[in-house]
């Protein structure tokens, strides 16, 4: 494993972060901003962070994104 | 007051279609059974889709066994969003909304079938890490110094979940609802004892003079 990936695992991303509740409350709103183009980062402060130190939260992204974009939003 | 901050947040964003399937679940009788089984079938695909992408987990399992999973993943998601429709604030397309509930069932029921075998590692397997990151070739001395201190404060200078939960889901790649459900928690407890043993790791490694960059990619 990576110097830098590592370190990124243990000690998580350096700056405010939502929750693992407050992620699930507000990624359909994300990914419909992503996926239309949209500030979606400016619009969901936090989410960003936190999908950086939340590997389940990211994966979980992940999915919604790539459903959403196939079924052609 | 204004009309619009009289509503209930539902009726203030939701677009027509939205305001259509939570008028139709509410309907009661034949037109509210239509649409909770239409409902149902948006919420099987959206779990088979996350089972199929996840195929190399599921080959590990005995049997196979995708469709069942994705049948229950579909029949806890349906309960859950039936169970959550005063919640959806219309900010999102209706099936969008209702979508992250069946790849979030789906996801965690293939991740606990995955380890439904395994023994979580032990912390040796984590510390093996952080020393080959320390001492692979070509790296800085103070590499090594910052993987011994990081491996020092997280033996001494954290709690013992928090150390628990560090070392299983950031070193050994446990997924955090595996952990969860053996600890009988919820993944968002054990994301707030992994965030506080990263800011007091990153605070401690501050204190002894370390220089650690920021955010990596997602």
């Amino acid at each position: 494993m990576k110097r830098d990936e590592i370190l990124g695992r243990v000690l998580g991303p350096d700056a405010p972060e939502l929750t693992c509740e407050q992620c699930f409350a507000e990624l359909d709103r994300y990914v419909e901003l992503l996926v239309a183009g949209q500030p979606a980062d400016e619009r969901v402060p936090g989410m960003h962070a936190h999908l950086d130190g939340c590997p389940a939260c990211a994966e979980d992204f992940r999915s919604l994104r790539d459903l959403v974009a196939r079924q052609g939003h | 007051m204004a009309t619009a901050l009289m509503t209930t947040p539902t009726q203030r964003h939701a677009d027509s279609p939205a305001r259509d399937w939570i008028e139709r679940l509410r309907a009661g009788g034949p037109e509210e059974a239509t649409a909770v089984a239409e409902l149902h079938a948006l919420l099987l695909k959206a779990a088979r889709f996350e089972i199929g992408r996840r195929g190399a987990e599921l080959r590990h399992l005995r049997g196979g066994g995708g469709e069942d999973l994705a049948q229950q993943a579909a029949d806890d998601a349906l309960l859950a969003v039936l169970g959550k429709l005063d919640d959806f604030r219309g900010e999102s397309r209706f099936t969008t909304w209702a979508y992250k509930f069946a790849l979030l069932e789906a996801a965690v029921k293939v991740r606990r079938r995955a380890w439904q075998q395994r023994e979580v590692p032990l912390e040796d397997e984590a510390w093996r890490r952080l020393a080959d990151a320390g001492s692979a070739a070509g790296r800085r001395a103070e590499d090594a110094e910052l993987f011994a201190a990081l491996r020092e404060e997280i033996e001494a200078g954290l709690g013992p979940r928090q150390r628990e939960v560090l070392v299983a889901v950031a070193l050994n790649d446990v997924p955090i609802d595996v952990l969860a459900a053996r600890l009988e928690t919820t993944r968002g407890a054990l994301y707030k004892n992994l965030h506080d043993a990263r800011r007091k790791l990153r605070a401690a490694l501050a204190a002894r003079g370390f220089e650690i960059g920021g955010e990596e990619e997602r």
